[in-house]
């Protein structure tokens, strides 16, 4: 196999051989299924009631993806903000900072007190968990705008609004594009945390109610649906960031070489 | 004569970490209408600063600095300016990269959509009198060091400035691109007449290039010396090699090194 092929094909070999490895060690080691459950069980269990876990994992997915899209436009419009000008940003970062040390789990409560049980609780969590890399990436990148280029076109009479829709902007697209990913990542967590706690439907419902109910195949196949709703989520915007930041890959790669 | 670029006087003041610093005293300077003026001077002796000033992006704490008889209070706007960095921006083509200037710049900002062809065959024409004929298309990372900086040139010159603002431009360069942009610059600026500014490190690259130089002390900066350079135009590199050159150039080594000392 040439070394090309071998390396489209290693995410899945990767992924396969853990199965395995799994699957083989609950086999040799006599493993109790109370305690862990091979994933051939958690597959089994997923074909037996795939209507409920498709219910779920659709809840999930579409609960996610709304928190996760008010996180981006609040995320751009905050960021836009504070990058904008240096006072905004040292004044907003503390603050901000705060915000995002504090566990969301913690406002969970909150949240379903003010929302009820439901799935808003749980995109307004999946909203506050993924805005903040957001907002940081594209601070960051207005931020590191070159001053001799600012200074070319500040020469020029350029403004403010000038300098960040020609060099600004495009310069933190990248960073945007890459902060994307991990947001996505964080809205899936804040998402099925609210789930856990509160919440009539979703994987993370799921995840508590079988778990109370001792059904462990249950709740390793919503495990995986999640794994894989977040890995899907992951590619869509890896492959979105490289088709419209095409530019700053290659850049990378020839500052390099 | 009235000078093109009169700086008088100037004196900048900055609050630097441990207390003010001053970056120029007391600087002269005054360049006519199509000159060629290199800048030299001790590294940290306020050359980068003077080029702030003329521009108008910094106010000097006193005296004045008027370009074409009009005192500059703000962004002046006529200037090219090129940096020892090329700066392009990596999303763009180099043709594009190569109008930046026009879209801020008026009276073309608002003619850009209208005229985008005209500006097109414009900047081509120029990218291919710096040898780039052809390059139009191509991203930045995928030139050389020396073709980016030949099309920061291109850049700083497409909305005809009368003055062009060079800081360094060729410090990064290897010693054949280095001198091979020189003749790029030479034939530029003999070709379309501007008034050019170039602040360098480099005694040989302003001995070639410039009609007189000036020499700045250490900080706080100011001329201490102006040099005229009496080669003929057009220059071909060979004056490089002269006698009477190199003594130019070992005059202003001698005359910088004993201001660094003092």
């Amino acid at each position: 196999m040439n070394p090309r092929t071998l390396e489209k094909l290693s995410p899945w070999l990767f992924t396969i051989a853990i199965f395995l490895v799994w699957e083989l060690a609950c086999i040799v080691f006599k493993v109790n299924t109370s305690v862990l459950q091979p994933p051939s069980a958690a597959f089994a269990a997923m074909f037996k009631l795939w209507r409920v876990f498709l219910y779920h994992s659709w809840v999930t997915l579409w609960v996610t993806m709304v928190g996760f899209a008010l996180a981006v436009g609040f995320g751009i419009i905050l960021g836009l903000v504070v990058g904008w000008s240096r006072a905004i940003y040292r004044g907003l970062y503390p603050v901000m900072i705060g915000f995002n040390t504090i566990p969301k789990v913690a406002i969970v409560p909150l949240l379903i007190l003010w929302f009820g049980i439901g799935e808003v609780p749980a995109i307004v969590t999946a909203f506050l968990i993924s805005f903040f890399p957001i907002v940081v990436n594209i601070a960051t990148g207005l931020a590191t705008t070159e001053p001799e280029l600012e200074d070319v076109l500040r020469a020029l009479g350029a403004g403010k609004l000038d300098i960040m829709l020609k060099v600004g902007i495009p310069r933190a697209l990248p960073y945007f594009f890459g902060s994307l990913k991990i947001a996505i990542t964080l809205a899936f967590v804040g998402t099925v945390v609210s789930e856990t706690l509160g919440a009539n439907a979703g994987l993370g419902y799921l995840i508590a109610l079988e778990g109370a109910s001792f059904r462990m195949a249950n709740v390793y196949a919503a495990l995986l649906l999640l794994a894989f709703e977040g890995v899907l989520m992951y590619a869509v915007f890896a492959g979105i960031e490289q088709h419209f930041t095409k530019w700053a890959f290659r850049s990378q790669m020839s500052a390099a070489g | 004569m009235e000078a093109f670029v009169d700086i008088d006087g100037v004196t900048l003041k900055y609050r630097g970490a441990s207390g003010d610093i001053v970056a120029l005293q007391d600087a002269t300077l005054k360049v006519q209408r199509g000159e060629f003026a290199a800048v030299v001077g001790p590294s940290g002796c306020g050359k980068s600063t003077l080029m702030r000033l003329v521009t108008g992006l910094h106010k000097p704490t006193a005296g004045t600095i008027a370009i074409d008889g009009k005192q500059v209070t703000g962004p002046v706007k006529m200037a090219g300016m090129a940096f020892q960095n090329a700066n392009m921006l990596p999303w763009r083509k180099v043709i594009d990269n190569v109008l930046l200037p026009l879209e801020i710049v008026e009276p073309h900002r608002s003619q850009f959509r209208s005229k985008k062809a005209e500006f097109r065959t414009k900047a081509e024409q120029l990218l291919a009198t710096v040898g780039l004929a052809g390059f139009g298309d191509r991203y930045p990372w995928e030139l050389s060091g020396g073709m980016q900086q030949r099309v920061s040139l291109c850049r700083s010159l497409i909305h005809e400035p009368a003055l062009l603002m060079l800081d360094e431009p060729f410090a990064a360069l290897d010693a054949f691109t280095r001198e091979e942009l020189w003749c790029v610059l030479r034939d530029l600026w003999q070709r379309l007449g501007f008034t050019v500014i170039l602040v360098t490190h480099d005694l040989r690259e302003a001995a070639f290039l410039a009609d007189n130089i000036y020499v700045m002390s250490a900080r706080p900066g100011h001329i201490v010396q102006i040099k005229p350079v009496p080669f003929a135009r057009p220059r071909d590199l060979q004056v490089t090699y002269e006698k009477e050159f190199g003594d130019i150039v070992m005059e202003l080594r001698m005359k910088i090194a004993q201001v660094r000392q003092s």
